[in-house]
């Protein structure tokens, strides 16, 4: 019992940030069609930015926090403008191809940047692990619920509430229409890619103090963040969060009772369950591209 | 009624989408050799009801037998290999293929080479290959194309491309031919053209039906009508009893009013 | 058709491989041939798939890995003789191929890109994790030369001449093949999978043979990289090897043949070129990918062609 309840806690914590990352990627989905092959290092940059930021310059945690947030978001707007509106002809293949060097290019740029070592970062707070019927929950995991039920809170409002938001949404079910009645779809594509990077950061930044970040890291953590996404349904903002607990809890009893060298495997094999079963997902609607 | 002279019988189809009924209690038969006209208002269920014989998905309820044969639950590729072809309302062509090679594909069904035998080119195989080329002329001959043979299939105007879809269609060698709105986008003269096209494959033994909204097309092509309203087959008969069926007139002005 | 322009590439790809594999004496330049080969195997498998076919596989890597793995673990841990391990790492690589095919193929677009990305994570992490059998994270040793009866392939020159050697049958395999019936259905089914079946195409069973085919071309240039080198590890195999196959494909050009050898040419000779940049190598090469897919996104290939027609027609107005 107690066993179990550590793994969920430890599957909890995860799943947060899987369900972050993927959030990011299911935005960028449903208001681009694009799969952002780069979006795990994004998510690299958030983690090594907290630390630069709070260790390298001394800044505090909360404008440390806002300020990676921010930056890393305007590197995505800047990686759209840069590099996804100059394609004429954006189909599938194209796009991933592009996605995947601009993953290889913010590799190779972290690597200048902070080096090949691992870095460590202190908890957003110290106090001791709370207690529950002998299992241990790191305040860290805390701060992570909470700022995931945050930003998930937000992000829920903003496309319910405010006209932006709406308009988002419009451009995701049709760009031509929106467009039409006179939605900026241009500047809307844009700002998907900072929402959906500035998710990714925010992801990077609160896992930094529970995984010695490293410019390698982007990668798994960006390839299970989309599992996360397909499970829920890719393009659900609640199938995305649904998916990536999922997915955490999922992982942590398979590491506790199967073996914890198929961890990495159990996402994928999970992920082609899904597609072979229910290709859209379990809150996905039915738009699935299967013949 | 069941006699041999019917190539295809549709009895008692039902079909649905969702909560949609698009096909209610469909009921006719098509004469070996005739020339069938499909018509309705948009939305009547005649593209439903094309996708349901060639294949692409299933009846809710009752059946369609083709050469007396059941063939509900067949996949759409095997239905070309029984001998039933269609051409699309948007001219499906290859895109990256020449107009030779979309006939070369149309023969599919009629040649067998696999992959090991056309590693091996076997000396039946390229036997095979350059009958289908000759066939593959005859029929781009059939409709007036044999010069374009080399070019990209899609620099063809468009009317040219109905016809190289017909005879793609006719290179299965299919005994129902099903054409969607194969009149859609053509000029008066290309028309013409396609009508006396049409009687000549009829005149080869092959059954049509065909949709189509060009009604001087339809009704001096065809031998018999059927007309669908709401999923529902409203009248059927030869074309002059159909002109004057009230119901089709209901169904058609009412549909001008709305 | 194109029979003798087609006879005349072929002597004179063959004179060009003899050429150098004589007068090359620098075991270094040979070496890097000799990859060239083995990528231009993996880019023409993957080609057929994608190029031809339109099914795109983000998991390619996976069949280059069994072909290797099996050969390796067959000829080192039960001594079986290399020549016999082939059909046994070629026939594996076909039956996953075919069981994993029958189910992934019915996908489309990305979730197609999806489900072989799985699949090929799923294989990197079994060679991996399943370190009893494949020795694991850090690699698997001592896999004998290849010997197929009195030859032994153990110099650099006669492993030159053995790899050019399959890629020409393999080229002229896929050329067959590329000109056939079914090569005209597998085109049909990229352009167009529901005219293709409405034309009798049965598009589900060609798209895993194609699959398996591809399968088993991956799974050879795995067997000969093995008893190339000695030693295989799980990275050589990940999710980046996979998508730098893809990446051959598109860059030469897709649904060609020539293009495949091209774009394996330059992925296997730019990560060498781009050393000179020591540490913004990754940068470097980050960039000329995505500049190259900005720019001319049907390869470099069509995209200098497409550039010479463009200065034509505004040279000729």
């Amino acid at each position: 019992m107690q066993e179990i309840l550590q793994y969920l806690f430890s599957g909890l914590t995860n799943g947060a940030i899987y369900a972050v990352i993927a959030v990011g990627f299911s935005m960028l989905y449903s208001s681009t069609d694009l799969i952002n092959f780069a979006h795990g290092e994004f998510v690299m940059l958030g983690a090594l930015g907290m630390v630069s930021l709070t260790a390298g310059f001394g800044l505090p945690l909360i404008p440390a926090f806002f300020l990676t947030v921010a930056g890393v978001a305007a590197a995505g707007m800047l990686f759209e403008r840069l590099a996804i509106r100059p394609v004429r002809h954006p189909e599938p293949i194209v796009l991933i191809i592009i996605t995947v060097g601009a993953s290889i290019f913010l590799r190779g740029a972290g690597m200048l940047i902070w080096g090949k070592n691992s870095y460590s970062m202190p908890p957003f707070s110290d106090h001791p692990p709370i207690d529950f019927a002998g299992a241990r929950l790191l305040a860290q995991s805390i701060w992570i619920l909470v700022i995931v039920t945050v930003v998930t809170a937000a992000l829920h409002l903003f496309y319910r509430r405010t006209l932006t938001g709406k308009a988002m949404t419009a451009c995701a079910v049709s760009k031509k229409a929106a467009w039409i009645v006179g939605i900026p779809t241009k500047w809307m594509v844009l700002l998907a890619f900072g929402l959906s990077t500035g998710m990714g950061a925010v992801a990077g930044a609160i896992i930094s103090p529970i995984t010695m970040p490293s410019y390698d890291m982007g990668t798994m953590l960006g390839l299970k963040g989309f599992c996360a996404a397909m499970f829920g349904g890719l393009g659900s903002l609640w199938g995305a969060i649904l998916g990536g607990f999922l997915l955490g809890i999922l992982e942590a009893l398979g590491v506790g009772f199967v073996s914890s060298g198929l961890k990495d495997a159990a996402a994928f094999i999970l992920l082609l369950l899904v597609l072979y079963v229910r290709p859209q997902g379990i809150l996905g609607s039915a738009d699935v591209k299967r013949f | 009624m069941t006699n041999n002279t019917n190539l295809l019988e549709i009895r008692n189809i039902d079909k649905s989408f969702g909560g949609v009924q698009a096909l209610s209690d469909i009921d006719f038969f098509l004469e070996q050799g005739s020339i069938t006209g499909l018509i309705g208002p948009n939305g009547a269920g005649k593209t439903t009801l094309f996708n349901l014989i060639t294949g692409l998905f299933p009846a809710d309820k009752g059946e369609i037998r083709f050469g007396g044969r059941p063939i509900n639950n067949f996949r759409v590729n095997e239905l070309v290999r029984l001998g039933i072809a269609r051409t699309f309302q948007n001219v499906e062509l290859f895109e990256s293929m020449t107009v030779l090679e979309n006939i070369l594909v149309g023969l599919h069904t009629r040649t067998r080479c696999g992959i090991i035998e056309s590693i091996f080119r076997f000396p039946y195989i390229r036997r095979e290959e350059q009958q289908a080329r000759e066939r593959a002329i005859e029929l781009l001959e059939f409709v007036g194309l044999q010069d374009y043979a080399d070019r990209t299939s899609t620099d063809l105007p468009f009317g040219w491309q109905r016809l190289l879809e017909l005879a793609r269609a006719m290179a299965s060698k299919p005994r129902l031919l099903l054409l969607d709105e194969p009149a859609a986008g053509l000029n008066m003269s290309e028309t013409g053209r396609l009508e006396e096209l049409i009687r000549k494959v009829r005149d080869q033994g092959v059954t049509i039906l065909l949709v189509e909204h060009d009604m001087n097309l339809t009704m001096s092509i065809s031998e018999k009508i059927v007309v669908l309203d709401q999923g529902r087959k409203i009248a059927e008969g030869p074309p002059r009893e159909v002109q004057t069926d009230e119901a089709v007139m209901a169904a058609y002005l009412g549909k001008a009013k709305s | 058709m194109y029979g003798r322009a087609q006879k005349i590439i072929y002597a004179v790809f063959v004179i060009a491989v003899i050429i150098l594999g004589w007068s090359l004496d620098n075991e270094y330049y040979l070496q890097l041939l000799i990859f060239i080969g083995l990528n231009t195997l993996l880019a023409l498998s993957l080609n057929m798939l994608m190029g031809y076919a339109g099914q795109i596989s983000l998991g390619h890597a996976a069949f280059y890995g069994i072909g290797a793995y099996v050969t390796a673990i067959l000829t080192t841990t039960y001594n079986v003789e290399p020549i016999l391990a082939l059909p046994a790492a070629v026939g594996a690589a076909m039956i996953v191929a075919w069981i994993v095919g029958i189910p992934t193929l019915r996908l489309s677009g990305y979730y197609l890109g999806m489900g072989t990305l799985g699949f090929g994570m799923i294989i990197h992490i079994l060679f991996r994790e399943w370190s009893s059998v494949t020795g694991g994270a850090s690699g698997f040793v001592g896999i004998p030369p290849l010997e197929i009866g009195p030859l032994i392939f153990d110099s650099r020159r006669s492993y030159f001449f053995l790899v050019w050697g399959v890629v020409l049958l393999s080229i002229i395999m896929c050329r067959r093949i590329i000109d056939s019936r079914v090569g005209r259905a597998l085109r049909s089914i990229h352009d167009g999978e529901k005219a293709a079946a409405a034309i009798g195409v049965d598009t589900k069973k060609l798209k895993v043979q194609v699959f398996v085919l591809s399968a088993a071309m991956a799974a050879m240039a795995g067997f000969l990289y093995a008893h190339l080198i000695y030693f295989i590890s799980p990275g050589t195999f990940n999710f980046v090897a996979s998508i730098r196959i893809v990446t051959m494909v598109v860059i030469g050009g897709m649904a060609s043949i020539w293009g495949a050898l091209f774009g394996a040419s330059l992925l296997t000779l730019l990560p060498e070129w781009l050393h000179a940049f020591s540490e913004f190598e990754m940068v470097v090469y980050g960039l000329i990918l995505m500049s190259v897919m900005i720019f001319l996104p049907r390869g470099l290939t069509r995209g200098v062609i497409d550039i010479y027609y463009r200065y034509r027609k505004s040279h000729d107005k």
